[in-house]
């Protein structure tokens, strides 16, 4: 059995929840309170994860930290197709890694926005929102030439990957920190068929695709 | 020179932080209507706040109510708002969470008290679709204690709260007690004669940003603190990007200004109560 140490409103753990509810994995889960009882720096969970982060991931008595990594394990394991982390293509792996350090980058920049202004991080805000914005430049300028190429993905090939799945969170999110998607017409429209795939699920914050959604007033 | 001109707002108490998350002695930062304010608690529980901005070192005035810090900028008067069932020995109290939100403070208000949202943001938890109707439901505006009352709010929730078995009507109580905090009263799910608790208050940051105290004060003897803490963070994260797309991010006042649906009695008995009592801060007042 797995077992997931979660935390609701974390975009790092909702990318374990996503990748595992659309590979249709059941998941344990053990919530740990991060806000405001700060348990991801208490004795019991350093034991399991020094750095005090979460996620962390335990199948079967394997522990594993870090929701990129986990993502790599998790489809290498259960994903039987082999599409969403195709260990045969070796230039498909390089680009994989290369956008799951990028979403590193979003988590450094969008999610740090979001700490600063949900739970009041002292982070400096105009450095977060302007590294974000510099980052969704880049990748809607990436997304906009892979739809020139007919490809709905990050990675080249009609099938998602791991890559759209580390970087959907931070990106969805980007508003609670102030970071506007506005100028970023691909990224819309990437969020928009992430939230398509079979299995998507949401989390506080998140809404599924249309039928449009009618805010209340 | 206080930055906020509203007399009204200025001088109402305001909570700032929650008691249970400031270490004694340390001192905390934090910023009320534009203002730079620090706090702290000693050992004994007693709070102390003073500018940091502007005057900076004068005490302002302080207390310690529902587990935060309450402070006042203005002239004090009076006492916070009274919530009896907090003093009710088999209740859990808890601050379930301080978020910041970009948004103003009378849209933050008005929006926990609509629940036509409910099945639509807060879907399977709160609410479900076909159960969207809002009942027909009173309002009125107390003389004696100048708030807002609603009551024989009733919907269906598919999980009222974490101490939920499952799906059941659930009647609600809205109170509207100070013009940035709300009390809310729901059926108890393990005491039919009894309702939970769960207030708002909130903490204008300036006239567009928040920081919202969400306290809960319920009866349940099974789950811990830290599950029905994140019950409510899970609620309060689903409405924060409605409250955050909220535009314009200050009230309009104007009863032409935005078309009311048939649900939102109390938001339009909130409106004119805000109207009347001559608030300027965070709203868009309606032409004189
Ligand atoms: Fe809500």
């Amino acid at each position: 059995m797995i077992t997931l140490y979660d935390y609701e409103l974390s975009g790092n753990c909702y990318k374990l929840r996503l990748f595992m509810s659309m590979l249709d994995i059941e998941y344990e889960v053990i919530a740990v309170d991060f806000y405001p009882g700060k348990e991801h720096k208490s004795e019991w969970f350093l034991e399991i994860n020094p750095l005090g982060q979460l996620p962390v991931l335990e199948d079967n008595g394997f522990v594993l930290r870090d929701a990129q990594a986990i993502l790599i394990y998790l489809a290498s394991k259960y994903d039987a197709g082999g599409k969403w982390y195709p260990t045969d293509q070796p230039q498909t792996l390089g680009d994989i890694s290369q956008w799951l350090a990028f979403a590193d980058s979003i988590t450094s920049t969008s999610s740090a926005a979001r700490l600063h202004d949900g739970l009041f991080y002292d982070f400096d805000i105009e450095a977060c929102r302007a590294g974000a914005h510099r980052l969704f430049r880049i990748f809607d300028e990436h997304l906009w030439f892979a739809e020139k190429q007919n490809r709905n993905w990050i990675c080249p090939g009609d099938h998602p990957t791991i890559a759209d799945i580390a970087c959907f969170p931070y990106v969805i999110l980007s508003e609670e920190g102030g970071i506007s998607r506005q100028d970023y017409p691909a990224i819309r429209r990437w969020t928009d068929r992430v939230k398509r795939i079979p299995g998507f699920v949401v989390m506080s914050g998140v809404f599924p695709a249309g039928p449009a959604f009618k805010a209340a007033g | 020179m206080a930055v906020c001109s509203d007399k009204t707002v200025l001088n109402q108490w305001y909570a700032i932080g929650a008691t249970e998350e400031i270490e004694p002695e340390r001192m905390t930062e934090t910023v009320l209507l534009e203002e730079e304010l620090s706090y702290t608690v000693d050992a004994l529980g007693s709070p102390k706040v003073w500018r940091t901005g502007h005057d900076a070192g004068e005490l302002v005035p302080s207390q310690c109510v529902y587990g935060y810090v309450w402070t006042c900028l203005g002239e004090a008067s009076g006492e916070v708002f009274a919530i009896p069932e907090f003093s009710e020995p088999d209740r859990r109290n808890m601050n379930a969470a301080t978020i910041g939100v970009n948004v103003s403070a009378p849209r933050a208000i008005e929006n926990f008290l609509d629940m036509g949202h409910f099945p639509y943001v807060h879907t399977d938890i709160l609410g479900v679709e076909p159960h969207t109707e809002v009942k027909e439901y009173d309002v009125e505006i107390s003389i004696e204690n100048d708030e807002i009352l609603a009551t024989r709010c009733r919907f269906f929730q598919p999980m009222a709260s974490q101490a939920s078995g499952g799906g059941a009507d659930v009647e609600y109580i809205y109170r509207v007690p100070h013009p940035f905090c709300s009390v809310l009263y729901k059926s108890s799910p393990v005491d039919d004669k009894r309702m939970d608790v769960i207030a708002v208050f909130l903490q204008p940051v300036d006239q567009e940003h928040i920081r919202a105290h969400m306290m809960l004060s319920v009866l349940d003897e099974d789950n811990d603190d830290k599950s029905i803490r994140l019950f409510q963070q899970t609620i309060f994260g689903q409405d924060k990007p409605i409250l955050e797309n909220q535009f314009p991010k200050r009230l309009p006042l104007d009863p032409r200004a935005e078309t009311p649906i048939r649900a939102d009695k109390s938001a339009i008995t909130y409106r004119r109560w805000l109207s009347r009592k001559g608030i300027t801060y965070g709203v868009i007042p309606a032409a004189a």
